[in-house]
């Protein structure tokens, strides 16, 4: 929006760097933070210090806690990028069916899909506890895997057919005229157009599971955790621990932090028409 | 009724019956080849999501404790009738409502506040916006601890420290107000995520017509509640919609921040204490659970109205 009062449009900016400023100071702090002795971070708080990096070495060598650094981010990687991957290979197609070559019912359909989300996961913690449990795949990276992918399908298939809704069907027509098969205008025609899209949906899906914890504390507590559960580990009850759980925390959302800021322009976009189309 | 079909459509030269056969078995055919793609996705959501909910009922009508180990015995709506004089579910209920509502329309009106100063061409606006962003994507455990710790804790908390400065006592936030405390750090994190599907709503609104507006003399609030907001309303339910879903399952920050209490056990939270939290009664916790599930679905009907309301006039296009 253009403004006419150039006083008045200065002061709304100024202001909104200031709640800008004032939103991201915790992770400012918590950044900060972690480059402090104990003794520097657990006092008043102080701006100015001698940074040191001993805290990231401490949380390197995991001489605290059973879980390592290492350990917890490979466990995180594995269950993030394996449930994204199926999340992106069951939703595509399904996508497809509801949209570009829609079944009789697909709208119920959807609403089947998204419904699956108003169900609260707590209900389906302690039959998923016992199943997986039965199984022998409590404390495996495998039970993440799939809860994960069945976390982000309904968000993923959702946002999917907007995305899709959005390829001129004129292009489709034509490929099917060529005699391409299902797979072949999916990735001929379709996915090249709704790019953006698939990167918004899987970022989003990468967000959700690299920060999933519930499920993580309650079905691998022992063994496959997830560096989640590796940030809370730094808590300790004897000693400071401020300055190692900043450095500990700050490394955990580091990765997500650099996707979700390269990617902002396009998850406005992905969320814009996975609203309303 | 009892009188002779009518006729579905007036066919004066009805098709022979091999043909219209073959034609019904061809719309089959189709039918399946447009569900294949479907399936396997529909076949995983069914299996991972609804299987472990018959469970649940069933073990809500049974009494089961894991610990000490016991037989699994059939008692019919037991658990329900305990659950209804229950005090502290009931307490949990409320907390479940107070964190949710309140959380959600707080981060939906201040993330419209900030959208609309975020759409305006200044000095730094991209930086600005990362900085926004920056909460949404901070994992809620490091984010609970970081403001239980850092900023409202009363030892080194940023804020405690600004409030002695100035001359005021420090506060015990997280202990004297729990449930206010993890809300202020709900509405952290949600305020970015609604601001930007706000700014997705206002990006996406024609210039044509705000420049016709503004052109017949129209002032800035009246374009902004007149033309701009009835335009936002779709992105407004969507938000809405989007964090009520999420921010009704809230258990991370409880969990780190107040380990649960009086005011800060959300039913969530209640369900988990009763079962693989300590109280090992699973019979009972799956009656919870199932409550749960049908408040949930209450919501979830208003909410699945929202959503048809977005999807209207779609198949007319």
């Amino acid at each position: 929006m253009t403004e006419s009062n150039p006083i008045r449009s200065f002061l709304l900016g100024l202001l909104t760097w200031f709640i800008g400023l004032l939103f991201f100071f915790p992770v400012f702090w918590m950044v900060l933070n972690g480059f402090k002795e104990e003794a520097d971070a657990n006092t008043d708080p102080k701006l100015f210090f001698d940074p040191t990096l001993d805290r990231y070495r401490d949380i390197a060598s995991g001489d605290q806690g059973l879980l390592s650094f290492g350990e917890a981010f490979t466990n995180s990687a594995w269950a993030v990028i394996v449930s994204t991957i199926l999340v992106l290979i069951l939703a595509v197609p399904a996508a497809y069916a509801l949209s570009i070559r829609p079944v009789a019912k697909w709208r119920d359909v959807l609403f089947f899909f998204i419904s699956t989300k108003f169900l609260p996961i707590v209900a389906a913690i302690l039959p998923l506890w016992i199943i997986a449990r039965e199984l022998d795949i409590l404390n495996t990276r495998l039970v993440l895997i799939v809860l994960y992918t069945a976390m982000n399908l309904p968000l993923a298939v959702w946002m999917l057919r907007s995305f899709f809704q959005e390829v001129p069907r004129e292009l489709i027509e034509a490929a099917q005229l060529d005699g391409a098969s299902l797979r072949g205008q999916i990735t001929s025609v379709i996915l090249p157009i709704a790019a953006p899209g698939l990167a918004a949906t899987a970022l989003l899906c990468v967000i959700f599971a690299w920060n999933e914890f519930f499920l993580a504390v309650q079905l691998n507590p022992v063994d496959g955790s997830t560096v989640p559960i590796w940030v809370t580990s730094n808590v300790s009850t004897r000693g400071n621990f401020l300055a190692r759980l900043s450095a500990a925390s700050t490394v955990a959302t580091l990765p997500v932090l650099i996707a979700g800021w390269v990617a902002q322009k396009r998850m406005i976009r992905g969320l814009a028409m996975g609203a309303i189309k | 009724m009892t009188t002779t079909a009518v006729p579905e459509s007036i066919d004066d030269s009805p098709a022979p019956v091999t043909a219209d056969e073959e034609r019904r078995r061809h719309q089959r055919r189709e039918a399946w080849r447009r569900r294949l793609p479907l399936l396997p996705a529909l076949l995983f959501t069914i299996v991972v999501t609804q299987v472990p909910f018959l469970f649940s009922l069933w073990y809500s009508l049974t009494e089961w404790t894991i610990v000490p180990p016991s037989d699994r015995e059939f008692i019919g709506f037991g658990n329900y009738t305990d659950l209804a004089t229950n005090e502290f579910f009931r307490s949990a209920l409320w907390t479940s409502v107070l964190m949710t509502v309140v959380s959600v329309l707080l981060s939906v009106v201040l993330g419209t506040a900030l959208a609309v100063l975020l759409d305006r061409k200044f000095f730094g606006q991209g930086f600005v916006r990362t900085l926004l962003i920056t909460p949404f994507l901070v994992m809620p455990v490091v984010a609970g601890l970081v403001w239980n710790n850092q900023i409202l804790g009363s030892a080194f908390g940023v804020l405690n420290w600004l409030l002695e400065t100035l001359g005021f006592g420090s506060v015990e936030f997280v202990s004297r107000f729990p449930l206010w405390s993890i809300v202020t750090v709900l509405v952290w994190q949600w305020t970015p995520f609604m601001m930007l599907i706000m700014l997705a709503g206002l990006q996406s609104q024609p210039d044509s017509v705000l420049e016709a507006a503004r052109v017949d003399g129209a002032s800035t609030s009246g374009i902004f509640f007149q033309i701009t907001l009835p335009h936002l309303r779709p992105y407004l339910e969507l938000g809405v919609l989007l964090g009520s879903i999420y921010l009704i399952q809230v258990f991370d920050h409880i969990d780190v921040m107040t380990g649960g209490g009086p005011d800060s056990t959300n039913v969530p939270y209640f369900v988990f204490q009763r079962s693989i939290g300590g109280g090992w009664r699973f019979g009972q916790a799956s009656a919870y659970s199932i409550v749960v599930v049908v408040f949930s679905i209450i919501i979830a009907t208003f909410g699945l109205r929202v959503l048809s309301g977005l999807l209207e006039g779609e198949d007319a296009a």
